[in-house]
C-alpha cells in the first residue's frame, strides 16, 4: 500500500511540474473522455485493420480497458481494473443487466459491431451520468443516420476466420430523407472450436449469434425528433471453456423510444428524454458436458424499464448538464440439480430471488471556462437505491444466512467530482478528484450459492453490506506536435469499504468440489492505481508509429493484491496508409504478472508477446464499392493467455481473417 | 334512572356474551373437521369411535390423531368421555406397545378428542397392530378393540436403538410436516423403551442434527440448531435449515445432559453418514 501511494505522488509531482510551463494558446479544450470509434464510423474514419471484429476487440484497444474472457464470445469489460459492479455500462444512455449469475452476458454481449457507432469511455466517477459507478463508464452508441438529402444505401458485409470457422454475415440498409431516417441491420456470426497454438483445440469454444437492429426517426417539427430503436439478440450453443457450463440461448430485446429537441438561438442546446425497456433471458446448463459430477442448468432472467431526462444549457462561461434518470430493474435465477438417482427429486434453489431494484437519481455537471485555455467541471450525482426481494422463497432461502433480514433495503447514494483541464500550444494537462459510492450488485447482496469457478468457492451475498466508496484522483498531460503525440495519465482510487468475498470456513460448500464458501464482505480499505503512456510518431505521409503502454497496482489494507489487476502490457504498431490502401504491423505484450493473489484463483502469468499484421485495400467500381480486409493474428502461433483469462484458458493460435464490405 | 341504566347494561352484557359463546359453538362443530381425513371406524354395540388425521392413514412415525365417539342409540356425539388408548404390536414371538400420549378433548364444545402415537414399525403379513380405546362415559366404562393399518413409510422418521448405556431408545422425527428452503423449526420426540409397554419420554437430552445432501457431495448447511427441551415432557426443538429443495439427510447424535454420545456419529470426511438419522424429501 506504501508503494503504491509513493508511485501515485511521483506521478503527481510529474504532473504539477509539467504543469508550470503555462503558455497562452487558443487549443480547443480537450475532455475528460475517451472514444472508441466502432462499426461502419470506425472502418471509414480509422481505417480499422478488422471491421467486422466483435465488439469486445474494438473496446480492447482503449488503454482503459480491459477483458476478463472466459471463452470466444462475451468477455466482460473491465474499465480501471475494476470489473462490472464498479462500472457502468449502457446503450445510449439505457442501463441494461445482465441476467447471468455468472456474468457470462456482459450488456457488450447482446450488441453488435453494426448496431453501434462509437463508445464512449469516462474514467472513474466522471462516468456517472446515468447511474452511479467508481471506475468509470462505457456509453456505446447506436448507429444511425440523419436527417438529410435523401439517400438509400444498402449494404453487404461478409466475413470469415480460418481458426474457428468463423462466418460473419451482415446486411444492412439507411435510409433518410429530410423528415425521416431508417436505419436496419441484420448480422450472423456463426463459429466452431477455435484452437490454440499448435491447433490445439479449445473445446466447448463455439458460438452462432443472430442480432437484428433498428432505428425510425421522425422529425415531428422543426428541431423536434421522436427516435424509435430496437434491438433483438440471439445467441444460441454459446461455449465457455474456461467455465463448467455453457449457454444454451442467452436472447435480449431492448427497446427505447426518444424524444429530442435542439432549440435554436437558445441557451438550451438539447433536451433529450428517453424511456426504455429490455428482457434478457439467459439459459446456462451442462447439458453437453460429459462426466459433470450433477447435471445442473441455471437459467437467469433480467428486465428493465427506465426513463431519463437530460437537458444541456450554455450561459455566459457555463455550460450546463443535468440528467434526471430512474430504472426500475428485476434480477431472477434459478439454479436446479438433476440426481443421479432419477427418483429423488429436483434440487432447486433460487440463486437471484427475484430482487427488484429502483433508481432514482439526477446528475449535475457545469463546465466552466476559467480562461481561454482552460475549463473547470463540477459535477455532482445523488440517488436512492432501493432493493426489494420479491420472492418469499428466496428470501426465507436468504433468511437462514441472515435471519433478521428485512425484504428492502434502501440505499442513498452520491458522488461528486471536479476536473481541471488546460491545454495550449499542444500541451495539454488535466487534473481532477472525485468521490464517488456505489451500492452492492444482486450477486454481492442477494446471491445464493453462487460457485466462482476462478477461485473454487461458493459465494453468498449479503445484504447488510455497507455503500462501497472510493476518493479518487486522476491526472494526464499531453503534448500535440506535427510530427508527434505524447500521454501519460494516472488515476488513482482509494476504497472504503471495498466489496469482496471472503472465506467462511464454517460453512460447506454447496458445488461438488468447491473449495469452500465466501461471504461477500468488504475491505477496510483497497486501493487501485492506473497508468498509461501513449506515443504516436508520424514517420512521414506514409508512416505512422503508435505505442500504449499501461500498468497498474491493486493493494488490499494489508497489502495483499488485488484480483485481475493488469500487469504492464503494451501495444506498438507501424501503420502504413497510401491512397486506397492501408497496411498494419502490430506487437501486443504483457509482462509476467508478478502482483497476482492465489487466494482469488490466481496464479503468475508468463509474459508473452504476439505479432499481428493486416491491410486493406478499396476497390472502386463504377457506383459502388468493395472494402476489403485481410490479416493474420498470431502471426507466429505463440501458446499464451492473459492474467485476465479465466483459469488459463489458451487464447486463439495463428488466425487469418478476410472481411469484405460491398456498398452500393 | 340509575339503576335502571344498570340492568340494561348487565341485559346487555349478558346477551353479547351468551351470543359469542353460542356462535363459537356453531363454528367448532363446523370447523373441527377442516383439514382432517378419516382413517377408520371401531364400534361395539353402544358406539362408533371415528379416528381421524391429516392423511387419513396411520404410518410409522409420529401420528397426530383425532376422534369422535358417536352413541350409536341416540346418533348424538359424546362431549364428556374420558378416553384412553393402548396400541399393541402383535409380533410372532411377542407383543409390545410404542410411545403415546394421553387423550385429551381439543375444545369442551366440540366433539374431538386428540393424541398422538409413535409408531415405530409396521405391519406385515403376519405381524399387525391393534389398537385399544378404553372410555368413560358418565361413570360406565366402555372398550373397543380393533386391528389398525400401520403402513412403512419410504423415508426414515424413526430410530430405534440401544444407546451406549445399554437403554432401548427411539427418535422420532415430528416437524416440518412440510419443509421448506429456509430455516424450519424441528421438532423431535425422544423416548425410553422401559418395558414392552411402557415408553416414558426422556428428558434433558440433546439431539445433535447434521442435514446433508448426499446426492451433492454431501453437503451441510449453516445456522442449524440442536433439538433440546424447553420444559421435562416436552419435544425436542432446534432450527433446521435447507437450503434447496430435494433429498436432505438428517443426521443425529443423541446425547446425555454431560454430554456423553449414546448414539450417532459425527459426520467427517471419512464418515459419510450417522448410524441413525431421519431423512426428508421436497
Amino acid at each position: 500500500m506504501r508503494n503504491l501511494s509513493t508511485v501515485f505522488l511521483l506521478f503527481l509531482g510529474f504532473g504539477f511540474l509539467s504543469a508550470q510551463n503555462k503558455e497562452k494558446d487558443t487549443t480547443k479544450i480537450i475532455q475528460l473522455k475517451e472514444i472508441v470509434l466502432i462499426g461502419k464510423k470506425a472502418a471509414i474514419y480509422q481505417n480499422q485493420a478488422k471491421s467486422l471484429g466483435s465488439i469486445d476487440e474494438y473496446l480492447n484497444k482503449s488503454s482503459r480497458i480491459n477483458m476478463i474472457k472466459r471463452g470466444a464470445y462475451a468477455w466482460e469489460p473491465i474499465i480501471n481494473n475494476m470489473a462490472t459492479e464498479r462500472t457502468l455500462v449502457t446503450i445510449d444512455g439505457m442501463r441494461i443487466f445482465g441476467a447471468c449469475t455468472d456474468k457470462m452476458d456482459p450488456i457488450t454481449s447482446y450488441v453488435e459491431v453494426t448496431n453501434l457507432s462509437e463508445a464512449t469511455v469516462k474514467d472513474g466517477q466522471s462516468g456517472s451520468l446515468f447511474g452511479n459507478t467508481i471506475g468509470g463508464s462505457i456509453d456505446l452508441k447506436r448507429n444511425k443516420s440523419s436527417f438529410g438529402e435523401k439517400k438509400l444505401e444498402v449494404q453487404f458485409q461478409s466475413g470469415f476466420e480460418s481458426n474457428n470457422s468463423q462466418k460473419i454475415l451482415v446486411s444492412s440498409v439507411n435510409f433518410k430523407n429530410d423528415i425521416f431516417y431508417f436505419d436496419l441491420d441484420v448480422m450472423s456470426r456463426n463459429a466452431e472450436n477455435y484452437s490454440a497454438a499448435n491447433n490445439q483445440e479449445v473445446l466447448y469454444s463455439q458460438f452462432n449469434k443472430l442480432n437484428f437492429s433498428n432505428i425510425l426517426g421522425f422529425k415531428i417539427k422543426e428541431n423536434k425528433l421522436l427516435e424509435t430503436s430496437v434491438i433483438y439478440d440471439k445467441a444460441t450453443d454459446v461455449g465457455y471453456p474456461a467455465l463448467t457450463m455453457d449457454v444454451s440461448l442467452a436472447e435480449a430485446l431492448i427497446t427505447s423510444v426518444k424524444y429530442e429537441v435542439i432549440p435554436k438561438n437558445s441557451t438550451i442546446e438539447n433536451w433529450e428524454s428517453k424511456i426504455y425497456f429490455n428482457t434478457i433471458k439467459h439459459v446456462m446448463d451442462d447439458t453437453t458436458r460429459p462426466n459433470v459430477p450433477i447435471h445442473m442448468d441455471m437459467p437467469g432472467w433480467s428486465e428493465t424499464f427506465g426513463f431519463y431526462t437530460k437537458l444541456t444549457y450554455s450561459f455566459d462561461k457555463h455550460h450546463f448538464l443535468v440528467n434526471l434518470n430512474s430504472f426500475y430493474n428485476k434480477s431472477l435465477a434459478e439454479m436446479t440439480m438433476y440426481p443421479n438417482n432419477p427418483n429423488e427429486n429436483l434440487m432447486f434453489m433460487l440463486t437471484w430471488p427475484d430482487v427488484r431494484t429502483l433508481y432514482n437519481g439526477v446528475f449535475l455537471e457545469d463546465t466552466f471556462n476559467v480562461s481561454k485555455n482552460s475549463n473547470l467541471t463540477l459535477n455532482i450525482s445523488l440517488g436512492n437505491h432501493l432493493n426489494t426481494v420479491t420472492s418469499q422463497f428466496g428470501l426465507e432461502s436468504l433468511q437462514i444466512f441472515y435471519p433478521e433480514m428485512s425484504d428492502k433495503k434502501n440505499r442513498f447514494l452520491k458522488s461528486f467530482g471536479a476536473n481541471y483541464h488546460f491545454s495550449k500550444s499542444g500541451f495539454h494537462y488535466h487534473f481532477g478528484v472525485a468521490y464517488s459510492e456505489r451500492a452492492p450488485s444482486v450477486s454481492e447482496g442477494y446471491g445464493f450459492y453462487l460457485f466462482n469457478s476462478f477461485d473454487g468457492y461458493d459465494n453468498i451475498g449479503n445484504p447488510n453490506l455497507k455503500n462501497e466508496s472510493a476518493f479518487e484522483s486522476n491526472f494526464s498531460i499531453g503534448l500535440k506536435k506535427e510530427k508527434f503525440r505524447i500521454k501519460a495519465n494516472a488515476s488513482y482510487f482509494y476504497f472504503y469499504d471495498y466489496i469482496i468475498a471472503k472465506t467462511d470456513s464454517s460453512l460447506s460448500p454447496m458445488t461438488i468440489g468447491a473449495n469452500g464458501v465466501r461471504v461477500y464482505s468488504a475491505l477496510e480499505n483497497a486501493a487501485i492505481l492506473n497508468t498509461g503512456l501513449s506515443f504516436e510518431y508520424f514517420i512521414n505521409q506514409f508512416f505512422t508509429w503508435n505505442i500504449q503502454t499501461s500498468y497498474a497496482l491493486g493493494k488490499t489494507n494489508d497489502n495483499q493484491n488485488l484480483p485481475f489487476i493488469s500487469p504492464f502490457s503494451y501495444i506498438s504498431s507501424l501503420s502504413f496508409k497510401k491512397n486506397k490502401l492501408i497496411s498494419e504491423i502490430q506487437f501486443v505484450g504483457n509482462a509476467t504478472q508478478s502482483n497476482f493473489n492465489p487466494e482469488f484463483g490466481e496464479d503468475q502469468t508468463p509474459n508473452f508477446a504476439i505479432v499481428n499484421i493486416n491491410a486493406g485495400y478499396t476497390f472502386k467500381f463504377d457506383k459502388n464499392d468493395l472494402m476489403m480486409k485481410i490479416g493474420v493474428e498470431n502471426l507466429f502461433d505463440k501458446n499464451y493467455s492473459t492474467y485476465a483469462d479465466w483459469n488459463n484458458i489458451p487464447r486463439m493460435g495463428r488466425n487469418f481473417y478476410v472481411n469484405l464490405n460491398y456498398g452500393f | 334512572m340509575k339503576p335502571y341504566f344498570k340492568k340494561i347494561a348487565i341485559l346487555l352484557v349478558a346477551t353479547i356474551a351468551f351470543a359469542s359463546c353460542s356462535k363459537e359453538v356453531n363454528e367448532t362443530e363446523m370447523n373441527e373437521l377442516e383439514g382432517l381425513t378419516k382413517i377408520r371406524e371401531l364400534s361395539n354395540s353402544t358406539h362408533t369411535i371415528e379416528l381421524y388425521s391429516k392423511k387419513g392413514e396411520l404410518t410409522v412415525g409420529f401420528n397426530e390423531i383425532k376422534l369422535r365417539i358417536l352413541d350409536n342409540t341416540s346418533d348424538i356425539f359424546v362431549k364428556n368421555a374420558q378416553v384412553s388408548w393402548m396400541p399393541v404390536m402383535h409380533m410372532m414371538m411377542m407383543n409390545h406397545s410404542c410411545p403415546k400420549s394421553t387423550v385429551e378433548k381439543v375444545a369442551d364444545e366440540g366433539n374431538l378428542y386428540e393424541g398422538y402415537i409413535m409408531f415405530q414399525m409396521a405391519e406385515n403379513a403376519s405381524e399387525y397392530w391393534d389398537l385399544t380405546i378404553d372410555y368413560t362415559i358418565n361413570g360406565v366404562d366402555y372398550s373397543i378393540t380393533s386391528e389398525i393399518d400401520v403402513l412403512a413409510t419410504e423415508k426414515r422418521t424413526v430410530n430405534s436403538f440401544t444407546g451406549s448405556d445399554n437403554e432401548r431408545y427411539l427418535v422420532t422425527y415430528i416437524e416440518p410436516t412440510e419443509p421448506k428452503v429456509a430455516i424450519n423449526d424441528m421438532k423431535i420426540g425422544v423416548w425410553k423403551m422401559e418395558n414392552m409397554m411402557s415408553f416414558p419420554m426422556v428428558n434433558d437430552y440433546t439431539v445433535k442434527i447434521d442435514p446433508r445432501m448426499p446426492s451433492m457431495g454431501n453437503h451441510s448447511s449453516p445456522n442449524n440448531e440442536n433439538a433440546t427441551q424447553s420444559n421435562p415432557g416436552d419435544f425436542y426443538e432446534g432450527k433446521l435449515s435447507l437450503t434447496m429443495t430435494g433429498y436432505w439427510k438428517i443426521n443425529l447424535q443423541l446425547a446425555k445432559a454431560d454430554g456423553i454420545i449414546l448414539k450417532g456419529e459425527e459426520i467427517t470426511s471419512n464418515v459419510e453418514s450417522s448410524s441413525i438419522f431421519f431423512e426428508i424429501e421436497f
